[in-house]
Parts: structure tokens; sequence; C-alpha cells
């Protein structure tokens, strides 16, 4: 398959755009494979994509409910960061990074990684020393990471009110300066690119109904387009963790379904250059290449697999979005979706072999999938090749709850709903 | 979204605090059992479809409600006092519940 | 200058005046005119430029769905972008402009894009700009350096710095029945649920109610239908149990029958009229909902159907039956389908030159051909459009032969000179509120549409939004929804009579003609049906890749007009029918929505301020406020050239001299009371509460189920079943809640009953060497020596006349005493306290103090409990009781929690004796260049008066064996790295004497 290029562009116009092949196969499933992959999202590929990639395995099927990309990698607000506070979160998140700043290249598709920067705002001098402990946190272990003055900050973004009447002025901020975005789409098209290219199997509209088992092990999964069986099977369905598990026999998880909404403007000229966040309740925001505002907050707060929220967080949203920037009071929202969080008891993911002989999950990503993809694929890849963690996602367990070692970076306690 | 306090009557989803899976039950307060602990604090029923849960109605009466209520639609199909006869809200709260109980 | 003002017809006023300008330029219309109406009649062709190739763009419609021609509205800094022309009503001093184009909308640089041809082709940002591997451009560099440029050339409208000095409001509203949609549908709708006395409200995204009605040629119950509909209206106003919301667009259709609407209140108007916001944001709770909202028309996808000129055939009509205007004076129209027929008519009747009529169909009927010769326009049937021509206005268009059958074209092209081109591409039905409110639209081949779907909330459906496109369908629709949602018997009565204008509502199954030239499906994103089939031969075929790899339907429009199209085009290219490639669910909003109204009267106001009895006190003596949470609290009492530093050390030093008086009002404060409120404590705190004796205070840990510690505080024994308990402000809400669930939840058999009392109780703590002396100065009614007040011993007094309540207790590690009174006497017992510590040198203190004095201490808050903290780890075990369960104390004992790695509270000094800084990290060698290993972090710091050094708390790596050791501050952000000796959390008095005393 072609290479892309400006020169393939120029070459390929010259002909109308009649060469262009598919960006990946549309195989009908196999038989068998040494690994299926339950769940055609960002995660899933960049799974199937390592496994090909960096440790030969390429005898893998990708088997996706729907369209490829369909749950949050297509559903999200872009933002890619690793400004953690906790080592075990900033450590794999920076590992994230990295893969992210060579991806375009590593895929050879654009997946528009822009390290336009991500700053918080902090709100009350107790609010900065805490983003100063994350800060340091963060450069300790090799990070990028720097405090911002309230003038460098109105500089910056010159709509951002910071003017001592706000109702929570802007005292300073945590600047991370290679956070970004990136074109959420194009990352999982250029996975399934890179993945279909290395020889994996690549099976759309293929709904997991069921597990095989051979004795106590998990050996294939039955879908909607008949029995694949396989030596190894690994989940990547975060939003829909609950309800695989149960087919799987497995009632109960530390986790809890939740809707996120998300919102975009209408397209604008350049207003604001990086993604910012606001201190005093939850709000990001960052504009999009195309000009629209992508925004969002806090999840709407109650188990939901619906892909659609309520009104109060829609309000609240708003809000403060206003409260930072009331030059968008006549700016309209044009969108606004809801993707399903899987929300973990301590706000962080599970990457990890089992919990059954022949299964490996990767759930539980709260808010934060979308910038752990590269990552999250690479580790999950390593753990279903080598049948044990690596040091990255070695944290990430699913008995770390019960054996009182949780990853809590909110402090927050079994709580998803605050996560 | 609207729940239908049986005190207080429908009100928005935006005058009540979820608290979760209403499913889980606390072992007694001095149960050595580590096991039922960790399922108690950590592990929830994440059902799509009815979900039994617990609200409380924290910006009314702060009476926690016990709801089913289903995760695909929102659709919720019943709501109760979480404690059994919930004395001392007087017979206007058990005839607004047995009103909503004759609805449902 | 071809488009012109008639004479007469339409809903303006041509004895008003409106004088306004657009891109600087000044027009004048009438009063209904709206932006595009009024200009048009001014002979504007050119309205806007896409958004890709910034190619020259008219008006597509008249409506709400308009993709080409968006303006930004000034008023005065305040921008408001993207604003179609078609939805801004004229008035005086309106302001306007044009967008995405430089320097002017007839010359824009960019729409040098247009020469990149294929080469911008879908998806083409995926395959390039990646840059070198390998360089000074390498990694993510040279894809930003193309960006810059890129976001430049993108965007639309600008927005605005300025705050918007406009009001929003919000209402929320209850009804029985709304109907969204006041076209015939509608309005019938509407008068049959109020015949039945049901509330009802009506919405309408126009300023006239009335939707087809108003632009239709047809007659109902003998008058022309917007007479009839002007009278419906005037009946429903006149009635109580009806609302009627004109310029108001129900955007979202929510859970349980909640709808979310926009009335625009005063965008229409120079200023809003008194008491009148800009906009107002409806959330309407209905037990039904009647959705009659219509149908889009759809456009034709051929080569040059963006030109200038070219619009929908029912645009026309509007523009001509509403607004006495004519888009065109020769004016051709292409259709696969009856109604644009109508438009000929309408056209004709207006006084333009209707010049031919184009329709695929090879076939027509009698009754078509009729109106055709009524318009006097010639009919090619069989035939399409090829091409058109002109520059920035239309001048003529090319039709050739067209076999329906095969798509193929026959024959020549042959020319026609027209200055107008409407198109017709069937019609989809309205039904994004259905869509959202839950279920999958469901394909009708007869249509050629995507009809609703089942209901899954409350909603009924009547008009064009079902399919029935006729008039005398809309009536009966409505009536019978209207009877339904109300839940009325189906009486019979008489239903208007309709004289229509005849037609099929189904038309010919064709959405493109495929010819040489750009033919665009997407107009604002300049999508082209090329785009599609280059989305199908990559296989982005389903109809969510298709949309995120073209960008089809993603603009301001969402689709509204090219969603059909794209799908038909798509299902062609797979040989599939159109269900199969699938229709997207709809999502709020149905049409963009203000964030001002959203944010309604929270904007400017986000969050209430919790101001504490002795606010303003503290403000008249030179209090800097510092806001937590919430709340206000002094931070210092500053005098005149004080640094922060300063005055907190000038206030912790005297109240260690002498005395101290601090504001703890925000503190929570909980009522637990009830025979068992004994019992139930001690299982909420870590150590024992049954035991307190009455009129003694205790200091308590409370942990959270999973064993970390949530919150301390005290708590008061009031009575034998009488508690009151304090928490950390911060907290006091989450602590209620946790109390309550318990309570609820747990332990329903405890009879305890708790109430917050955070606002009932004011609170000023008083500590140092003559705090008592002070309290005995002042307090009449109980004496305040060791033996009636000891330490954690309550009583009660009275207070310049006030009843207050006084524990003995302390944070500063001074002898203190906490004073309690009813909030309404705060601010009194306050100023008595302050006047009475005056011959004692009292000061009065902030937050900086307090947070040196309790660093001095040792003692712990927010900072070091921080949700990942256990007793153990803050040196609290000494509260953990072993002779009673209590919550978290089955979890506090894994593995993870008495780690010998855990961080644990100790105390730093700084041995260069230089400041340190919250958030700084503790590490056992200092590399500057490379910083790491960190070992733990400050979670507090200050300059200690008591001890003149620099302190820190800190949570350290095994902190508790690291005591007497030496370790290194990292603070790379703020470039301060030192060496430190860790020793104790409790630097000061760490036997207690002072307080004790």
């Amino acid at each position: 398959m072609a290479e892309y290029s400006a020169f393939s562009l120029l070459a390929n116009a010259l002909k109308g755009n009649k060469d262009w092949k598919p960006a990946w196969r549309k195989p009908d499933p196999k038989a068998s494979y040494d690994v299926i992959i339950i769940g055609g999202g960002g995660h899933g590929l960049a799974t199937a994509y390592y496994l090909a990639k960096e440790h030969g395995i390429t005898n893998v099927a990708v088997v996706e409910k729907g369209w490829l990309g369909s749950g949050n990698v297509g559903r999200n607000t872009t933002a890619v960061r690793s400004n953690y506070l906790l080592p075990a979160n900033t450590r794999f998140y920076e590992h994230s990074m990295k893969l992210w700043e060579n991806l375009s290249h590593e895929l050879n598709y654009n997946v528009m990684f822009s390290q336009r920067g991500c700053l918080n705002l902090a709100h009350t001098p107790a609010q900065f020393d805490d983003y100063a402990r994350r800060g340091n946190a963060m450069r300790h272990l090799g990070v990028d990471a720097e405090l911002m003055t309230k003038a460098e900050i109105k500089r910056l973004i010159p709509a951002l009110d910071v003017s001592d009447s706000a109702r929570f002025p802007v005292v300073g901020g945590l600047m991370q300066r290679r956070a970004g975005t990136a074109r959420h789409d194009a990352v999982a098209w250029g996975y399934a690119r890179g993945a279909d290219r290395r020889g994996v199997d690549i099976i759309e509209n293929c709904e997991v109904t069921g597990f095989l088992r051979d004795g106590d092990r998990i050996s294939g999964v039955t879908t909607s387009r008949g029995d694949i069986r396989a030596r190894k099977v690994a989940m990547a369905v975060a939003g829909s963790t609950g309800r695989v598990m149960q087919l799987a026999g497995i009632e109960t998880m530390p986790i809890e379904s939740h809707v996120l909404q998300a919102f975009v403007t209408e397209s604008l000229k350049p207003f604001i250059d990086t993604v910012v966040t606001f201190g005093m309740g939850h709000f990001y925001m960052s504009q999009s290449d195309k000009g629209g505002l992508i925004y969002g907050g806090d999840i709407d707060g109650y188990n939901s697999y619906a892909q659609r929220g309520n009104l109060p967080v829609v309000d609240e949203v708003m809000s403060e979005m206003l409260a930072l920037f009331p030059g968008l009071a006549r700016v309209r929202m044009l969108r606004s979706w809801g993707g399903v969080c899987d929300m973990s008891m301590d706000g962080s993911p599970i990457i990890t072999t089992g919990p059954l002989p022949g299964m490996y999950l990767n759930c539980g990503w709260c808010y934060g999938g979308f910038k752990a993809t590269p990552a999250s694929g690479w580790c999950f890849a390593w753990t279903i090749a080598k049948d044990q963690p690596h040091d990255l996602n070695a944290p990430f367990t699913l008995d770390r709850f019960h054996r009182g070692l949780v990853i809590d970076d909110k402090g927050q306690g079994a709580n998803p709903r605050l996560h | 979204m609207l729940i239908t306090c049986p005190y207080c009557g429908p009100r928005d989803v935006i005058e009540f605090t979820y608290q979760g899976d209403g499913n889980r039950e606390r072992p007694d307060s001095a149960s050595q059992n580590f096991e039922a602990w960790n399922a108690y604090v950590y592990d929830r029923l994440n059902p799509a479809g009815d979900h039994n849960e617990i609200w409380q109605h924290s910006g009314g009466c702060r009476a926690h409600l016990r709801v089913v209520r289903n995760t695909l639609t929102h659709e919720i199909s019943s709501v109760a006092f979480v404690r059994g006869d919930h004395q001392g809200r007087g017979d206007h709260g058990s005839a607004a519940r047995r009103k909503a109980e004759d609805k449902a | 200058m071809s488009p012109r003002r008639a004479d007469t017809g339409g809903r303006i006023d041509r004895l008003k005046t409106i004088r306004f300008t657009f891109d600087g330029t000044a027009y004048t219309g009438h009063a209904g005119d709206t932006l595009a109406s009024a200009l048009l009649a001014k002979g504007v062709t050119l309205y806007g430029r896409s958004f890709k190739y910034h190619r020259p763009r008219g008006l597509l419609t008249a409506g709400v769905e308009e993709p080409n021609a968006l303006v930004t509205v000034l008023k005065g800094e305040v921008r408001e972008p993207n604003i179609p022309a078609t939805m801004v009503e004229i008035h005086d001093g309106l302001v306007a402009i044009s967008q995405n184009r430089f320097p002017s909308l007839a010359w824009d640089i960019n729409a040098v894009n247009q020469l990149g041809g294929n080469i911008l082709s879908a998806g083409f940002y995926y395959k390039t700009f990646m840059g070198p591997v390998f360089g000074p451009l390498k990694g993510t560099r040279f894809w930003m350096f193309c960006e810059h440029f890129i976001r430049r050339a993108a965007g639309l409208g600008s927005a605005g710095t300025a705050k918007d000095p406009a009001r929003y409001e919000r209402m929320n509203a209850f009804c029985d029945v709304l109907v969204v949609g006041s076209g015939p549908a509608g309005l019938m709708a509407a008068r049959t649920a109020a015949d039945q006395g049901a509330r009802v409200m009506l919405a309408d995204l126009e300023p006239l109610f009335g939707g087809s009605a108003n632009w239709s040629e047809e007659s109902i119950d003998g008058a022309p239908a917007a007479d009839w509909a002007r009278r419906a209206v005037a009946q429903l106003a006149g009635r109580d149990n009806v609302r009627l919301l004109p310029r108001t667009t129900v955007w979202g259709y929510y859970d349980n029958n909640t709808l979310a609407a926009l009335e625009r209140v005063s965008d229409h108007k120079d200023q809003p009229g008194k008491g009148e916001p800009r906009h107002r944001y409806w959330a309407i709770r209905a037990k039904s909902v009647v959705l009659a909202t219509g149908a889009f028309e759809r456009p034709l996808v051929f080569p040059g159907n963006d030109r200038p000129g070219v619009m929908l055939a029912h645009a026309a009509e509007r523009y001509a039956n509403e607004f006495g205007v004519l888009p065109g004076e020769r004016i051709a129209l292409f259709t696969n389908n009856d109604s644009a027929y109508r438009a000929a008519v309408a056209l004709k009747k207006a006084g333009a030159a209707v010049v031919a009529i184009a329709d695929v169909r090879p076939e027509l009927s009698p009754e078509i051909r009729k109106l055709a010769a009524e318009a006097e326009a010639e009919i090619f049937a069989g035939h399409a459009v090829v091409a058109t021509e002109g520059g920035k206005a239309l001048s003529g268009l090319k039709l050739q032969r067209f076999d329906m059958a095969n798509g193929a074209l026959i024959g020549d092209a042959r020319s026609i000179h027209a200055d107008c081109l409407l198109m017709s591409g069937g019609w989809s039905p309205t039904i994004h509120l259905a869509s959202q409110a839950g279920a999958k639209a469901e394909w009708n081949a007869a249509r050629q549409a995507f009809l609703p779907p089942k209901p899954t909330q409350s909603w009924i459906g009547a008009g064009a939004f079902t399919g029935s496109f006729s008039t005398a369908e809309a009536i009966a629709e409505g009536r019978a929804a209207g009877l339904a949602a109300a839940g009325g018997p189906s009486a019979p009565s008489v239903l208007p009579v309709v004289e229509a204008v005849p037609g099929d509502p189904d038309p010919a199954p064709v959405f493109e003609i495929r010819a040489k030239g750009k033919s665009f499906v997407d107009f604002q994103h300049d999508v082209t049906a090329e785009d599609v089939r280059l989305a199908h031969r990559e296989g982005f075929v389903s109809v969510e890749h298709l949309k995120r790899y073209t960008t089809l339907g993603m603009a301001t429009d969402q689709g509204k007009s090219s969603n059909v199209p794209g799908l038909a085009i798509m299902a062609e290219a797979l040989g599939k029918p159109i269900p199969e490639v699938g229709t997207t669910r709809f999502r709020p909003p149905f049409a963009p929505v203000s964030i001002g109204s959203l944010a309604a009267e929270r904007f400017g106001d986000l969050k209430p301020e919790r101001l504490t009895p002795m606010h303003d006190w503290h403000l008249a003596n030179s209090a800097t406020m510092y806001s937590a949470g919430l709340w206000y609290r002094p931070m210092i009492y500053g005098h005149a050239g004080e640094t922060v530093e300063q005055a907190y050390v000038r206030e912790a030093k005297a109240t260690r001299e002498s005395a101290g008086i601090v504001d703890v009002s925000t503190l929570g404060k909980i009522a637990v009371q009830g025979p068992d409120a004994a019992a139930f404590l001690d299982r909420v705190y870590t150590n024992m509460f049954s035991t307190l004796a009455v009129g003694k205070a205790r200091y308590g840990l409370m942990l959270r189920e999973d064993g970390l510690a949530f919150d301390d505080g005290t708590t008061w024994r009031l009575g034998e079943q009488d508690f009151l308990m304090t928490t950390t402000t911060a907290n006091a809400g989450k602590v209620m809640q946790h109390l309550e669930y318990f309570l609820d939840v747990i332990w329903p058999e405890l009879k305890v009953h708790v109430t917050s009392v955070t606002d009932e109780w004011a609170g000023a703590a008083i500590g140092g060497p003559k705090a008592r002396q002070i309290l005995a100065a002042c307090v009449t009614g109980t004496s305040v020596d060791n033996a009636t007040l000891p330490f954690m011993g309550i009583v009660r007094g009275e207070l310049s006349g006030v009843p207050v309540m006084i524990c003995r207790l302390s944070f500063s590690g001074e002898m203190a005493f906490e004073v309690y009174s009813g909030a309404g006497h705060g601010a009194h017992v306050w100023e008595a306290l302050v006047e009475a510590g005056k011959p004692f040198g009292l000061v009065t203190y902030g937050l900086e103090a307090l947070g040196t004095m309790r660093i001095e201490k040792g003692h712990v808050t927010g900072a070091e409990i921080d949700g990942r903290t256990t007793a153990r780890d803050l040196h609290l075990d000494w509260m953990l009781s072993k002779k009673k369960p209590f919550i978290g104390s089955a979890m506090m004992d894994r593995e993870g929690l008495i780690a010998s790695d855990r961080l644990e509270l100790v105390g730093l000094i700084a041995l260069d004796n230089l400041p340190f800084n919250g958030g700084a990290h503790i590490v056992e060698e200092v590399d500057e260049a490379n910083p790491h290993g960190s070992i733990g972090h400050i979670t507090a710091c200050c300059y200690s008066p008591a001890l003149g050094r620099h302190i820190a708390l800190a949570l350290v790596k095994g902190g508790k064996a690291r005591q007497g050791t030496r370790a290194h501050v990292s603070d790379p952000l703020r470039n301060r790295f030192g060496p430190v000796e860790i020793v104790s959390n409790h630097f000061f008095d760490p036997d207690g004497s002072r307080m004790h005393g």
C-alpha cells in the first residue's frame, strides 16, 4: 500500500484521485488467530499495531461491534498531556507523550499532534502550591512543566479574564508546553492502517456475544459473524467493560460507566492557542484547527451507557466557560455529544493480564483515555506478548484496589463520580 | 432527567446526588471478612439496563432514595425511600410514597 | 442588478424604512425583513465565502439551515459571529459584516485555494504535512509550522474578547403540551390542545407564526393560508392557557420530556426593552410534545450548484411571498419533484419571468404541466442542469437530456440565459428532536427521506415532520396530535378545508447529476460529490466515517441540507440502498445556541459567595480577603507598607506574646442529636466519643470506608444526646452527606438526627497568653478560670449582652478559646472581644498567621489529609481505637496502607535559612540540572517567628525514620534548592504546656 506524502497527493491529484486504495482492508474473520482484540477503538487498534510492530505478532484480529473508532476515540476533547501528580500516572502518560511526538511519522499518517501546551489555571495561592507540587513531581521524572504568572498568562491568552474582580481570580498556572491536541479520528485511522499494513485483520460490524472456553481458559469469542478462536483474548472496550465482562461471567468490576458530555462551538478565527483548564470547577477548552472551540467539564455523575447527557452539566460547563472567557457569550454552541467513560475506583486505568486465564484486560480510562492511546496500546501489547506487565503498567493492576495500592491522583477514594 | 422523590414529588436531577450502586451490602462493622469489605467498597454491578441505585435528594428533603433506572435509556421504573418506612416523615410522606408506588 | 423588491406582498411593512450597514455600506430595508431579504432586495448576490476553497457564495435558503450567508453582527466591541443572514431581523443601526475573506468579500486572497483543486481533496491533511523524520523540523515541528497557517486560514467569524454587556435569562416552564413548530400542523395541534383545556406552549424559531402558510399559494377555509394562520394565532394569543414563543428555537430533547429552547428576545431590536434580556433559555418540562417541525428542502448535486444565484426553490418562494423580494428576473428551475412547481407559479405571480423548468423525470402529471403553464414556463422533462455560468452572480446554465434510469447524459448541452436557478431535490423531514429523544430514524423509499422513529419519549408527530407533506394532511394530523397530546376524546369535528396546489409528495430518486466540474454536497465545508467517492475508495464508507473523513455535515448548518444527498452518493458508490449506509443520530442542539443563554444568570456570577457575619468588619479593618472555596476569609490584616510576610509574622508573634483573635465561622458545624448520637459518633470517628463527658470537647478523626483519612475536627458534647461536630471548612458538605448516608442507608436503626448548623453559629478563636484575661474581662455569667473551663471544657455565658458558648481548645498551640454565638450576633461579639482585648494588645489575625502557628504546632489540614494519607502517615494512629470498629477500621490495615515507603508527615527546617515554597519536592541528593529522585513534597511552609527559622511540613517517604537526617529541597519550577533538616512535625511546644497552661 502506498506511502502517504505530499508527492503521492500530487501524483494522485493529477490522476483525479482515482487510484487511492482503502486505508485498511475489510476482511472476513478467520476461524482462529493468535490474538483477538475486542474493541476497534484507539486502544484496541494501537494494541494490534504494537503487537505486530514491537513483538512480531501479526496473526491478530481486532473485532469491533460497530464502525472502527466509534467509541471514545471519536468522541473526546482531543487533549494530550502528561501533567499528572502521581509517579505511576506521570511515567505512563509521559511514555505516551513520547510516542505521540513521533506518531505521525511512525504511522505515516498525520494525526495532527500539535504541542500547543496545556495550562492549568490556579485561582488561590494554595491551589498554585498544589500545582507546583504536581509540576515539580513532573520535573523530577524528566517531564516538562513550568509555572506561569498572571501577567504571562494574560499575554498568552488575551481573551482570558484575569481581572481581580473575577469570582475566582487567576493567580497563576501550571503549563506543560509539550502537551497539546491531536485529531482524534486520525489516531484510530492511522493505527488501523498501520496495523492492517502489518497483516492485522480489522473486522468491523462484528459484535462479541460471548466467550469460548477451553476448561477454565478463555479460548475465543462468539460473535455476530461467527465463532473466532484465539490463544489470547484481549479486551480494550472502555465504556463497555462492564457489559463485556458480564459475558465472561464476571459480574462486578471496580468500574462504573458514566456519560461524559463534550461540546464544540461554531468555527472561529484563532481565539486560543493552548489547552486551558479552570481550577475552580471542571472545565477545559482548546481550539481545533478547523476553528471550533472544543470543551467539556464533569461527567453527568450517574451510571449510563446512553452516550447522551442532560442539561445540568451543559449549564455548568457553559457558566464556567464564560467565567473564564466573558467574550464568548455571543458565540454559539454548535454540537454536543456524549461518550461513555469507564470510571475506575481511583481514577487510574487497568492494564493487566487476566482476570481469567487466556484473557487480558485494558479498561478504566476515566477521562484520560485519548491521550493514553499510544502508551496503552504499547503496554497492553507488551503484556499480551510477554504474559506480564511492562514496568510502566505494572502498577495498573486489577487487584490494586483490594490491596490498598490505589493510584488516586485526585484523592477522592472509591467514588468514581468524583475522579 | 426527573426523579420523583416520594416525599417532594418530581424534581430535576440537579437536585440529587448520586450515591451509586445500591446492590452493595456493607458487612457488619466488626466483620473480618475482607473479601466482603473489598467487594462493598470497590466492586460495582454496572449493568446495561435496569440499575438499582441510591440517590440522595440533597437539594430537597435529603432523604436517600432507591431508584431503579435503565442505564441505556435513563428511564426510571421505581423510586422508594431507602429506609423501609422512613420514620419521622409523617403521613404526608408515606401518602406521597404510596401514590408514587401506585403509579409505578 | 436583477433581484428586486416587488411592489406588493409579504409580511414586510413598506411604510417603515430601516437603515443598516453590511460590510460598511449603508442599506435600507423594511420592517419585517431579514438581513438576507433586505440585501437580496437591493440586488446583493454575494454573501459569504466557503470554508475551504473560499468560493463566492450567495443565499441558498431563507431560513435556519442557511450554510453560505453567515455574517458577524457587531454591537460596539461585542461580536456575534456566524449568524445566518436569513435569521437576522434588521433593525435601525444594525451593523453586520461578512466573514472569512481578506481583504474583502468580493476579492478574497484565499480564493487561490480553488487552484489546489484535487490536491485539497477530502482527507488530504492526513496524508501530508508530517515533515522530515530527522533534523530541526522532526517530531511535531513541521506540522506545527504548517498548522500555524492552516489555523489562520480556517475558522469563520472572529469571537470578541470584550465582555458581553447583555443580560441572559433562564426560565423553567411546565406545560401539558409543548408544540414545536407553528405551521398548519403546529397551529392545529396547539389550538386543539388548548380547546381541551391543556396548558399549551407553542414555539417557533421564526418571528412570525404560520410556517409554510406564510408563503403558501394555497388557501384554507376560503382565505389565503397566511390569513388563516394569522387568525389561528390571534385566537391562541387570546387564551390564558396558551403561551406563544416566537423567535424560539427548541434545540434539545433531554430525558423525561425535558426540552431546551432559546428565545431571541431582543436581538431584533436596537436596544432591549426595559427589563428584557437578550436571550431567554427555556427549560420546558412538557407532559407531552407535538413535533410539527416541518421539513427541509434538499439541494440537487450538479456542477456549479454553489454559484451565487442558485437557490432552493422554496427559499425563492419564501422571498417572493413573505418578503416581496424577487431573487431574479429570469428564473430557471431544476427539480426532481413536484413541489418546485409551486415556486414557479409564485415567482411568476410576483413578477419574474420563469424561463425554464428542468425536471429529471421524463413523465410529468397533467396537474404539474398545468402549473408550469400557469407560470408560463417551458418544461424540459427528462433534463438536468449540467453547468452554471457566471462569476459572483449567475448568468446562465446548461441543460442536457438526462436518463433517470442510469444517470446518463445524452446529446448536446443547451444554454439558457438566467440570473437565478432554483433547485429542489426533495424534502427531508426535520426529525432532529425526535432523534435526540433517543430513537433511530427510518428510511422511507417513496419519500426518499428519513422519517421519524417510533417515540421513545412522550411525543407525537404531525405534518411534514412525519412525511405528510400536504397541508390537508398537516391539518388533520395536527388536530389528531393536539387531541392525543392533551388526552382529550377524539370527538369528530369539521377540519378546515384546504384548497391545495396539486403535487405528488414523492420525488424521483435522483440526487446527483454526474458531469464535469465541482458538484457540492456540503456547501459550507466545500465537500463535493468526488470527495464522497474518494471516501468510498479509501474505505470510509460508514456514515460516521464519511462525515468525519470529509467533514460532510459538520459545518454550522450541521448538514441540514447535505446529509441525505451525501448518503445517497455513498449508497450509490457502495451499490447499497441508502438505509444500509445508515443515518447519524442527531445530537443537541438542533441549531447553534448562544453560550450566554446557557449560562443565563450565572454569566458574571458563577458561584454564590459565602461571607461570615464578621465579613464587613474585616473589610473595614484592612483585611486582605482570601477566597477559600465559596468562602471569603481574611488572609492578613495589613498595616501600611507591610508585606504579606511581615503582616503574618507580626500577627503570629503578637498572638504568642499577648493574644490574637481569628474568625473561625467558616468551620463546618453539624448538630448530631438523638438517643444514639454518642454511639453513632463512636462509629464515625476513629476514637471514642461515648466516653466524653457532657460539657467537654474532643478532637476526632474520621476515615473513609477505604481506611484513608477523611476529616478531622473537634466535637463538643453539649448534652447527653446533643453533640456539636465541627469539620474543616472545605469538607463541611462532604462530611454532612457522609453522616446522612450512614444514618439513612446503613444504620437506619440508629435514632440520630444530623443538622447542618454552619450558618447558625459565628465563631471567634482567641488565643495567647492573655486570652483568658481578655475573656475574663468581657464574659459574664461564668468564670473562665482553669477549674471552670479546663482544657477542652465548654461553658456558656454572656458577652456584651449576647449568650455565647465557649470551648477551650487550641489550634495555635496557645491557651485558646473558641467563642460561639448566634450568627446574627457574630459581628457584635467579635467587636466586643476586640474592644476588650485592646488593653491586652490583642491582634486580629488572618489565615496566614493561623497557618503559621499550625505549622509550628504540626497540626494537619487538608494539605496533609489529601485523600491519599492514612492516620498512621500523619502520626494520628494514637487516635485509632482498638476497642471498637469504626468506619474504615476494617480496611485501614491493607498491605498498601501500611507499607514502609509511604509518605509520612515530617517537619523541615531550612538549613540555608532561605524561604521554602509550597509544593517543593524533597530529594536526598540535589541535581539541579536533571532533577530526580523525589522522596516527598512540602505541604505547607512559613517563616516561623517562634523558631526564627524557615520551616515546613512535608510528606516524605518513610519520613518517620528519616527524622534527624538531612535532605534537600528541590523546586526546579522556582529554582530553589537547598539543604534541610528533617525533624518532627511538632516544632513548637511539643508537650503542649502553653495551651494546657
